[in-house]
C-alpha cells in the first residue's frame, strides 16, 4: 500500500508552528502523454483533512481507513487527468492532514498564498466558516464533502462555499420518505449526549413534520460508554411500555446505536444514525454504473469506497468537468460553469447532480443502507416537488434562510 | 358471431402472410444477472431456448459470416466465442479486462472491445486470436461506432464525456468531440454522413459530421408525465435508407423515433421498464428493444411504430443482436 502511493506522489513532511501536518504532493506525470512544446493548463486541487475528536468506543471495531476521502480524491484526479490529456489539462492534488486538535489554517492560508483556487474539505462547521472568511474577495471556491450542519446550507451560508456532502435534513427527509412510505410512522427517537447527536434528532423531528409521521416518545441515551455488555440488561426497561413502529436512533459517531438493534422490549425496526441509515455511498450499490467506479476503486486501494470517498471524489469531479467544459482553467470560466444552468455531474446515481442555487447544496439521491445491504434510495416514488424531485430532500429555498451575499468575494 | 369471427382472423392473417412472406430470424438476448443468453425466434416471437454463457454478458454481436456469436462476459474479463448453431463455447478471446461493448470491422474483422475498467479499446484479429493494438481512451469508454468504410472507429467515454475518434489504419486518436454526460452508444448512418451519440444523464443525443466533427445538432426529449431526469437515451439505431432514428430513454421507459432528416422526434413507443440496447432485424420489420428491470424485451412493428408484444427474457437483459438469417 505504502510502496504504492509513494511510487505515484512526492511526500513532503513539512512542520507549521510546532503542529505537524503532513502536505502530501501528488503529481500525477500526464505531461509525457501531451507532445511536447504545446502549453499545458495545470489546475491545482487541495484536500484538507482535520480529524473529528472521536470517542474510542469503537476503535477497536471498525478502523477508519487512514486515507479515507483522499483516496476518492486520487481516483477522481486520475480520470480528470485521463480526460485532461485530450484537452491539454493537468489536474494536481495536494493533500493536507491535521490531527485531532491541530489546526489546518496556517497550511491553508499558505496554499492560498500559492494561489490555489480549489479547496475539498473535510473539516468541521466553525473551522470551515473561517476558511470561507480567509478565501473572501480571493479567486477561490471551497467544496464541504464533511460537514453536514444545516446552519451551513442556512444562515451561516457562504458564496464561495458549496456543500457536496448532505445536510442533516437531506439525510433524515430521505429516512422519512421510505419510512413514511412504508407506513411505518410512529417513531419513537432516541438521542445520544453529543451535540452532533442532538443535531441530527432535530433534523428527524423536522423531517417528520414535513412528511406526517409522529414523534410518540423521545428519550436520552446517558448511560455512558460503551454499552456492549449492559445493553442486555438496558435497554429493553429503557423502551419499555412504548406503542411505537420504528425506533429512531441518534447517535453519530456509533457510540451505542448499534447495541439497540434485537434489545428492544418490543420487537421493532431500528433505522436513523444506524440500522437503516441514509448515506451518500456504499460497498453494496452497483446501480447507474456505480459497479465500475467500486472496482477501479477496490483495484486501486485493496479497499472499498467509504461516503466520505464518494464526497471527495464528487467535487473534484466537478472541478474536472468545469475545467473540460469551459476549455479553460481560469478561475472565472470555472466557477461561472458551475454555478450555472448547464452544470451537472454524472454521479452514478441515476440522476443527472447539480447545485441548488439558493445555498449551493449538491442535490443528490440519497441511499438508504444497512451493513450488508442496500434497501432502497430516496427519494422515493411519489414525493414530488414543482423544480425536481431531488429538492424532496433537504431546505428548501424558502426555508433555507440563506442569503447568498454575491459581492463577498 | 363466433364464425364471423373467424373469417375476420383467417382474413386478417392471410392479408398479413401475404403482405410480408415470413423470414425467421433468431434474437440473441443477453441476461446480464443470470449469465444466460436468451434466444427468440422472430417469426413465432417466443423464446426458443437459453443457454448458459460467462458472468456479466453484455455486448452481443454475430460474426460476418453468420457462424460464431460473440459475447462479452464482463466479469470474466473475456470475449466468449459461441458457435451459432450448437451454442457451444469454442474458445475465449484475450479482451482486456471488462469488455462491455464491441464492434466488428465492416469487412468482418478485426474485433475493437472497449475495455471499461481500464480505458482502453482492444483491437483484436479474429483469425489469429491475437491482440492487434490497445488505444488508450477517456474513462470509462463503452459506445463502440465504425463508420460504413471502415476507416473511422468512434468510441464514448462515459465519464470523460467525449466521443474520440479512432483511426483504424493507425489507431490514433484523429479528435475527440466533448458531448453531454456519460454517452453510452456511438452509430453512424448506413452513408456515413452522421453520427449518432447518446448521452444517458445528459438526456441527449448529438448528432455528429464524422468528417468535420463538428456538432449538427443536440436532440433534447420531453413528454408529459415523465421528468427530465428520467429521459436517458442509450440505444440507437437507424434504417439502413436514413429515414428514422429510434433511441431507447432508459427509464423513462419509451423508444423515441426520430426523423433523422429533420432531427425531430415524431413519437414515443411505451416499451418495458428500463430500456437500453435495441437492434433491427436485417429485413427491419421489427426492432427488439431489452427492458432490464421489468426482464422482457418489447418488439415493436418498424412500419407501423406500434409496439406489437413483449417477450420475457432471463433477469437483466442487457445486449441484443438478431441473426442474418
Amino acid at each position: 500500500m505504502l510502496n504504492f502511493r509513494t511510487s505515484i506522489r512526492k511526500n513532503a513532511i513539512v512542520q507549521f508552528l510546532g503542529v505537524l501536518l503532513i502536505l502530501q504532493l501528488i503529481c500525477i506525470g500526464y505531461a509525457a502523454d501531451v507532445s511536447a512544446g504545446e502549453t499545458v493548463t495545470r489546475i491545482t486541487i487541495a484536500y484538507i483533512k482535520q480529524a473529528a475528536k472521536r470517542p474510542p468506543n469503537l476503535s477497536n471495531l471498525e478502523a477508519l481507513p487512514e486515507n479515507e476521502g483522499f483516496a476518492g480524491g486520487q481516483i477522481s484526479i486520475h480520470a480528470n487527468n485521463t480526460t485532461g490529456r485530450f484537452v491539454k489539462q493537468e489536474f494536481v492534488l495536494e493533500e493536507v492532514r491535521a490531527g485531532t486538535g491541530e489546526s489546518p489554517l496556517a497550511a491553508y492560508q499558505a496554499l492560498l498564498d500559492k494561489g490555489v483556487s480549489f479547496f475539498v474539505l473535510d473539516v468541521p462547521a466553525d473551522t470551515l466558516l473561517k476558511m470561507a472568511d480567509m478565501a473572501k474577495g480571493k479567486n477561490v471556491l471551497l467544496f464541504n464533502a464533511g460537514a453536514p450542519d444545516d446552519r451551513l446550507r442556512g444562515a451561516d451560508c457562504r458564496d464561495n462555499v458549496m456543500h457536496i456532502v448532505p445536510s442533516r435534513a437531506m439525510y433524515t427527509d430521505a429516512l422519512a420518505q421510505f419510512l413514511v412510505r412504508k407506513r411505518w410512522r410512529d417513531w419513537f427517537l432516541v438521542t445520544g449526549p453529543r451535540g452532533r447527536d442532538k443535531l441530527f434528532a432535530e433534523a428527524v423531528k423536522k423531517s417528520a413534520k414535513k412528511f406526517g409521521a409522529r414523534i410518540v416518545a423521545e428519550k436520552n441515551w446517558d448511560f455512558g460508554p460503551d454499552a456492549r455488555r449492559t445493553a442486555h440488561a438496558e435497554v429493553p426497561t429503557f423502551t419499555q411500555g412504548i406503542d411505537y413502529d420504528v425506533l429512531i436512533v441518534a447517535d453519530e459517531f456509533g457510540v451505542f446505536g448499534e447495541y439497540i438493534m434485537f434489545r428492544t422490549w418490543d420487537p421493532r425496526l431500528v433505522a436513523g444514525t444506524q440500522g437503516l441509515r441514509p448515506s451518500t455511498w456504499h460497498r453494496t450499490h452497483e446501480q447507474w454504473g456505480s459497479a465500475q467506479l467500486q472496482s477501479r476503486f477496490v483495484k486501486r486501494f485493496k479497499r472499498r469506497m467509504t461516503a466520505l470517498d464518494y464526497q471527495v471524489w464528487a467535487p473534484i469531479r466537478a472541478i474536472g468537468e468545469a475545467a473540460t467544459r469551459t476549455r479553460s482553467g481560469d478561475f472565472g470560466k470555472m466557477e461561472a460553469y458551475l454555478k450555472g444552468n448547464d452544470f451537472e455531474l454524472a454521479g452514478f446515481k441515476g440522476l443527472p447532480l447539480t447545485f441548488r442555487k439558493w445555498n449551493w447544496q449538491l442535490r443528490q439521491p440519497i441511499l438508504l443502507i444497512h451493513p450488508a445491504a442496500l434497501v432502497s434510495v430516496s427519494p422515493q416514488q411519489g414525493f414530488l416537488h414543482q423544480r425536481s424531485v431531488l429538492d424532496t430532500l433537504g431546505l428548501d429555498k424558502k426555508e433555507a434562510g440563506c442569503t447568498l451575499n454575491r459581492n463577498g468575494k | 358471431m363466433w364464425r364471423w369471427l373467424n373469417v375476420i382472423t383467417i382474413a386478417l392473417a392471410a392479408s398479413i402472410a401475404a403482405a410480408s412472406p415470413a423470414r425467421a430470424f433468431k434474437v440473441y438476448v443477453t441476461n446480464e444477472k443470470d449469465n444466460t443468453v436468451t434466444i427468440i425466434d422472430s417469426e413465432t416471437l417466443k423464446v426458443e431456448k437459453s443457454f448458459d454463457v460467462g458472468q456479466r454478458p453484455r455486448g452481443i454481436i454475430i460474426t460476418k459470416d453468420g457462424k460464431r456469436l460473440l459475447v462479452c462476459a464482463s466479469d470474466d474479463d473475456t470475449v466468449q466465442v459461441f458457435d451459432i448453431k450448437t451454442h457451444k463455447l469454442l474458445y475465449s478471446l484475450p479482451s482486456g479486462p471488462d469488455p462491455e461493448l464491441f464492434i466488428l470491422h465492416p469487412s468482418g474483422n478485426p474485433l475493437y472491445i472497449a475495455n471499461e475498467d481500464d480505458n482502453l479499446i482492444t483491437v483484436i484479429d479474429l483469425e489469429t486470436r491475437k491482440i492487434l493494438s490497445e488505444v488508450p481512451v477517456g474513462v470509462e469508454p463503452e459506445g463502440m461506432g465504425i463508420s460504413p468504410d471502415g476507416k473511422v472507429l468512434v468510441n464514448t467515454s462515459e465519464t470523460t464525456n467525449m466521443a474520440h475518434f479512432i483511426d483504424t489504419e493507425t489507431f490514433e486518436i484523429t479528435d475527440n468531440v466533448l458531448v453531454d454526460s456519460r454517452p453510452r452508444v456511438a452509430e453512424f448512418s448506413a452513408d456515413g454522413s452522421q453520427l449518432w451519440v447518446s448521452s444517458e444523464i445528459g438526456g441527449t443525443v448529438t448528432v455528429i459530421d464524422p468528417a468535420t466533427r463538428k456538432i449538427i445538432k443536440k436532440i433534447s426529449f420531453g413528454l408529459p408525465g415523465v421528468t427530465r431526469e428520467a429521459l436517458q437515451p442509450v440505444g440507437v439505431r437507424l434504417t439502413r435508407d436514413g429515414a428514422r432514428a429510434f433511441v431507447a430513454l432508459g427509464p423513462a421507459n419509451r423508444v423515441a423515433v426520430v426523423n433523422a432528416k429533420t432531427l425531430e422526434v415524431e413519437k414515443y413507443l411505451l416499451v418495458g421498464q428500463r430500456v437500453w440496447q435495441l437492434a433491427f432485424t436485417p429485413d427491419e420489420k421489427y426492432l427488439f428493444s431489452t427492458n432490464g428491470v421489468s426482464n422482457d424485451v418489447s418488439v415493436i412493428d418498424v412500419a407501423r411504430l406500434k409496439v406489437i408484444k413483449s417477450i420475457r427474457t432471463g433477469r437483466f437483459p442487457w445486449g441484443v443482436v438478431v441473426s442474418p438469417e
